[in-house]
């Protein structure tokens, strides 16, 4: 059986999260800051009554913000450790169906995606690099520092 | 009295269900270590319970049970057949009782000798297995008619979350409806689904929590007993009763907490002589504080007693074999103390019917932690000891007030917040040292915290002119400058993400009624972190002798007398207020006495009868051993003393007159009110105690006689009063009044009035005086 892929765009790029671990895609109305968190956490947001802390997945990569953070309202919606994430990416669309198991990453992805990459996958769209969603709530750089 | 009642019935009959599992394999297995524990702990909390209670079967059925597995558990004795089957029949039989007391029967005398003595292991337990209470009807059918259910928690939680999302729901709904504006037809339906969504909530959200003082008003009465059987003074201090928390929760912790009152009372603080030869107070302090800190709750219990002697301790534990001796050596303090949580070791001397042996402290906090709670202990030898419980609030309504610092919206748990100041009334003082500011609140310095600059947003510096006084546990007090406050929420707090809970500023978040998410703050790690010093309040001799110089305004309760003057006492001296009916009230003038539930005080604040009014506000005043009640037309409202006082000539039981918000108002004398009312005013009328050979008059009946003012009158005395038995007959020389009790609860002719009926007592008792002194 194939698993499915919820194709992400982080920074230009295109990324792929196992769609069994998506609880959703939403757009974010507002953003509540959270004053003294690590830079990756872009806030607090409410999915329905439950909060929802919303993660900058370009911030959590190490990338350079580029364009306007706050434009970015949408979310993909991740349950992590008994706590909902919404990562904040520039686009989500398309789920599609891989043709085999995830491999090795194999070549260097390059700085901040080597990091929250648990592998490659080949899916109807092509290769995607499959996210680690435990380090991009965590942040590349928080997990450098630990 | 009736909701305690009930819940001891409950609770001993859930742990009777539990333990059924646990007595059958301790019967397969005496030697089995942890069954006799459950079962050890469950006949000591019954024992324990009983103290509120009536109940003399059945603490001396738990008391002898105690002692006997006692002796298995401290390897003084094996657990034979015999003993297993006294213990099983002893279990039987507080089902039995248990029963019976639910069904309102009132216990019978029955005999429970040869079961006590099979538990000695003196004799063969004849009927024991099994047994019913003598002279009891067998057990109805009865508890099938309970009006209670007992629900899983998660269910309620399901449907809790349910509701919260609800009115989410219905908020964005008006919202749309007042985006399609004005007439779309749907109003009064959406009024009338919104006030009962209002309905719903506030019901299922008081299915859950309750407020925690219920459990604290227990704790007065239980000290006042415990230090009175003890010859000790202890004045109880409670704070923060307000605080709510989950029903199952407040029921976990009420063993926890007694059983360290009992021991902070029994092993804590000294006995007036010892602490007079320490230099303290000879009446103890005993502090029982709440607070919510997002999803804790922090409980205080704190006395300043001698304190835990921790070389007693390791000794002890020395002696027992639990530690050896190069173990001990290489202990801190800390670790010896942490010693008392060991089974089987206490530094009691003598084994003694309020806290026992050492079961205490392991029991206590595996209590405590099995519900995800902890107990921290702290204690400076010769000045007392401090224990906390923080017990979780899986999910808790947090009042909280809403502030903005920076732009941005945060919630401030509401039991921190002292008081809300403003530089708009002109009258706030500040200093500067270095570039900490002060604020000058009640006579104290208060460091200055800006939120805005705390969290790196747009701070108001020192144009800032809100400030919140808020109040850390145990008495750090700081300033915290916001840039507006809105609102009082009841909010339902939720846990954070670990991502944000690292950065150590946030107990948790909530959402506004729009839904949008507010950060809760954790003002104890923003003002620690601010670098406020941390000055424990600790009740040594130091701040007991400095307390009157510094101290903060006198707090006061402001009232209306019956003969219209305003008047003022000091409020920590009000235990309770009340209205009452004029009728209670006997011997209106200066020997006047009021009839208050169970018990008979002295009352102050009424001249004659002439200014009686048919109902009146009594405020019940305490020094902690003595009560004396006041008599007022109404109770206005609680102020600061502030302005000087001065004296009166001439009115004994003022102690002066002062200005409360430009009014002048009488400062009642409560010293002069307790020399009078509580000492010299006690009747001189003393009181015999017939039938003493049965010692239940003298043990049962004494203590209430005496605490209605009475004197006890020796065997032979001449007295005023006599209580004498039914069968007694006649009344014995030298006796004006007698008062004939009856064991039978019937209602019979002639017979005197049923021992256990204690407002007849008490009735009767008044009556008798009365008669006396006419």
């Amino acid at each position: 059986m194939s698993a499915m892929m919820l194709v992400v765009v982080i920074a230009g790029r295109r990324a792929g999260i196992p769609a069994l671990a998506v609880n959703s895609v939403i757009d974010l109305a507002s953003i509540t800051p959270v004053p003294r968190a690590a830079p990756h956490v872009a806030g607090l947001a409410a999915l329905r009554s439950r909060p929802l802390t919303v993660i900058d997945c370009r911030a959590a990569l190490g990338l350079e913000p580029e364009g306007d953070v706050a434009a970015r309202r949408r979310a993909v919606v991740v349950e992590h450790e008994g706590h909902l994430y919404g990562l904040l990416v520039d686009a989500a669309d398309a789920i599609v169906a891989s043709r085999a198991e995830a491999d090795p990453m194999g070549a260097d992805p390059g700085p901040g995606w080597r990091d929250v990459a648990s592998g490659r996958i080949e899916t109807e769209a092509g290769a995607l690099l499959v996210l680690d969603l435990a380090v991009l709530i965590q942040g590349v750089g928080a997990r450098a520092a630990a | 009295m009736d909701d305690l009642l009930t819940e001891f019935v409950a609770e001993t009959r859930e742990m009777l269900g539990a333990l059924a599992s646990e007595i059958v394999a301790w019967e397969a297995d005496p030697a089995d270590r942890a069954r006799l524990d459950t079962i050890f702990r469950f006949v000591h909390t019954v024992k324990g319970n009983c103290g509120f209670f009536d109940f003399p079967r059945l603490a001396a059925l738990s008391h002898a049970a105690e002692d006997a597995l006692a002796d298995v558990r401290a390897g003084q004795r094996s657990a034979d057949r015999r003993l297993v089957d006294a213990v099983l029949a002893v279990l039987d039989r507080i089902g039995a009782m248990i029963e019976e007391i639910e069904r309102g029967v009132s216990l019978d005398d029955g005999d429970d000798e040869p079961l006590i003595a099979a538990l000695k292991g003196e004799a063969e337990p004849a009927d024991a297995p099994a047994s019913m209470p003598a002279g009891s009807a067998p057990v109805s059918p009865a508890t099938a008619e309970q009006r209670t259910i007992r629900l899983p928690v998660e269910l309620i939680d399901q449907v809790m979350s349910g509701v919260s999302e609800m009115v989410l729901a219905r908020n964005d709904l008006a919202r749309r409806m007042q985006a399609m504006g004005g007439d779309c037809g749907l109003e009064a339906p959406f009024s009338r689904l919104s006030a009962l969504l209002s309905e719903v909530r506030d019901a299922i959200t008081r299915t859950r929590m309750r407020r925690i003082d219920g459990l604290f008003a227990t704790f007065p009465r239980l000290v006042r007993d415990l230090s009175a059987d003890l010859g000790k003074q202890v004045f109880v201090e409670l704070e923060n009763g307000e605080v709510e928390l989950d029903r199952e929760m407040i029921e976990l912790i009420r063993d926890p907490l007694v059983h360290i009152i009992r021991n902070a009372v029994d092993h804590g603080i000294e006995s007036p002589a010892e602490r007079r030869a320490a230099g303290k107070r000879e009446a103890g302090l005993l502090t029982v504080s709440a607070r919510q800190s997002g999803n804790t709750i922090h409980i205080g219990i704190m006395d300043d007693g001698r304190g835990i002697d921790a070389d007693r301790l390791a000794a002890k534990a020395l002696a027992a074999g639990i530690r050896t001796g190069e173990q001990i050596a290489a202990m801190s303090r800390e670790e010896k103390i942490e010693l008392v949580y060991e089974p089987g070791l206490s530094t009691a001397e003598a084994v003694t019917a309020i806290s026992g042996r050492g079961v205490g402290m392991d029991v206590v906090r595996a209590n405590i932690e099995k519900f995800g709670g902890s107990l921290e202990i702290e204690s400076l030898p010769g000045e007392g000891t401090r224990f906390q419980i923080r017990v979780p609030l899986t999910l808790s309504i947090l009042p909280s007030v809403t502030v903005e610092a920076g732009g941005q919206t945060f919630a401030v748990p509401r039991s921190y917040v002292e008081e809300i100041v403003s530089t708009a009334g002109g009258n706030l003082e500040f200093d500067e040292v270095g570039d900490r500011r002060f604020l000058t609140f009640r006579g104290r310095r208060l460091p200055c915290i800006s939120l805005g600059e705390t969290f790196g947003l747009a701070d108001a510096g020192e144009d800032a002119a809100l400030f919140m006084i808020l109040r850390l546990g145990w008495g750090d007090f700081y300033a915290l400058a916001v840039d507006r406050i809105f609102d009082h929420h009841e909010l339902v707090i939720k846990p954070l993400s670990p991502g944000i809970m690292q950065c150590g500023l946030f107990v948790g978040c909530t959402q506004l009624d729009d839904g949008t998410p507010v950060l809760v703050l954790d003002v104890a790690a923003i003002g620690y972190g601010a670098g406020i010093p941390r000055e424990l309040r600790r009740p040594g001799i130091a701040a007991v002798a400095a307390a009157p110089a510094e101290r903060e305004a006198l707090r006061v309760v402001l009232l209306n007398g019956l003969d219209g003057e305003r008047r003022a006492i000091a409020m920590s001296a009000v235990e309770q207020v009340e209205r009452v009916a004029g009728t209670a009230v006997r011997h209106p003038g200066p020997g006047a006495r009021i009839v208050l539930g169970e018990e008979i005080l002295p009352l102050a604040g009424v001249s004659g009868t002439g200014d009686l009014p048919e109902w009146l506000t009594v405020l019940r005043l305490g020094d902690g051993q003595r009560r004396v009640a006041y008599a007022a037309r109404e109770v206005l409202e609680i102020a600061s003393l502030t302005g000087a006082v001065s004296p009166v000539e001439g009115r004994p039981g003022l102690a002066g007159v002062t200005l409360i918000d430009g009014e002048p108002a009488e400062l009642v004398d409560c010293h002069a009110l307790f020399a009078r009312h509580a000492n010299a005013a006690a009747p001189a009328l003393s009181c015999r105690l017939a039938g003493e050979a049965d010692g239940w008059m003298r043990s049962f009946l004494g203590p209430i006689v005496e605490a209605a003012g009475y004197r006890i009158a020796g065997e032979g005395e001449p007295a005023d009063i006599a209580f004498i038995e039914d069968e007694d007959g006649g009344a014995a020389a030298g006796i004006r009044k007698a008062i004939r009790l009856s064991d039978r609860p019937e209602d019979v002719p002639g017979a005197g009035i049923y021992r256990y009926d204690r407002a007849a007592l008490m009735a009767a008792l008044l009556r008798a005086g009365q008669e006396l002194a006419a």
